[in-house]
């Protein structure tokens, strides 16, 4: 089974990279179209993110829940699983959002994705003279 | 060190029908647990929507670094959350089985009670209190808070 989809998001919510190895549920019947998957994904990771922060226990001073978050403040959350899939999420502290799925008997995949994010994307993308921050790659 | 957080039942339409809190947390606002629970109710859906591979449920369980969230949905829409510390054994066979149990007992039961009305028992607030706070001290984790 494995890894089914792979996010990169920016901190403003554009998709910056897409990749998918198996998906066994067309986008038709899910989201409808690649953009509105995008959008509905980011969504969820951000409101996912919020409520984390919100309800987590161990910060004694929170704010309201409403509040506009700065980029890496507050608790983030590192998985949601349901009974047929597992997304792994990663925030770097610029805001980039880094979403697995994969199948729900995964471990943690916290050291993969920040593997991914530490040696993969800043080595090979954020330090390539070339690239623009904030522009969708491949 | 394992322990058991909170518990909110939220009913049908997303709206929060029971909170509670076991040990000493940071205190929300009411408000704002109210737009947690609907919200957590929505994202759910989200989350069947969006999965790669047909037939999702809503979302079983969350993790993050200190916490975890355990959601039971019911057959009939009502949804458990159990807010715990990571990696709490049986938290999920708990939520599923007896604090279920004691919902339907202490709270369905009850010919007062209507669906999707906010639960006010005694007997489900002290018997829940009774079962968490029994696992918390097995643990060794504060007092049960009143």
């Amino acid at each position: 089974m494995g890894c089914m989809t792979f996010y990169i998001f920016n901190r403003k919510g554009r998709c910056q990279y897409y990749h998918e190895w198996q998906r066994l549920k067309p986008i038709k019947q899910g989201a409808g179209s690649q953009d509105e998957d995008f959008k509905l994904m980011f969504g969820l990771c951000w409101s996912m993110r919020a409520l984390a922060t919100a309800v987590d226990p161990k910060n004694p001073s929170k704010q309201q829940m409403g509040a506009p978050m700065r980029i890496g403040d507050g608790c983030s959350f590192n998985s949601i699983k349901t009974s047929n899939f597992k997304l792994h999420y990663l925030e770097s502290p610029s805001g980039l959002k880094f979403v697995l799925t994969t199948d729900p008997t995964v471990g943690s995949m916290v050291e993969q994705l920040q593997y991914i994010y530490a040696s993969l994307f800043v080595e090979l993308v954020a330090k390539n003279p070339l690239y623009t921050p904030g522009d969708a790659f491949l | 060190m394992p322990a058991m957080y909170s518990l909110w039942i939220v009913g049908r339409n997303g709206g929060l029908l029971y909170s509670r809190d076991f040990l000493p947390l940071p205190p929300i606002e009411f408000n704002d647990k109210l737009r947690l629970a609907s919200s957590w109710f929505g994202m759910c859906g989200i989350a069947a929507q969006l999965s790669p591979v047909p037939d999702s449920s809503g979302i079983q369980l969350m993790q993050a670094d200190t916490f975890d969230l355990h959601s039971f949905h019911t057959l009939t829409g009502t949804t458990f959350m159990l807010l715990t510390e990571p990696h709490t054994p049986d938290a999920t066979e708990l939520l599923r089985t007896t604090v279920y149990e004691l919902y339907c007992d202490y709270v369905l039961k009850n010919p007062f009670h209507e669906m999707d009305q906010v639960v006010k028992s005694e007997l489900f607030d002290h018997n829940l209190l009774a079962l968490i706070g029994a696992i918390n001290r097995r643990w060794g984790v504060g007092l049960v808070q009143q």
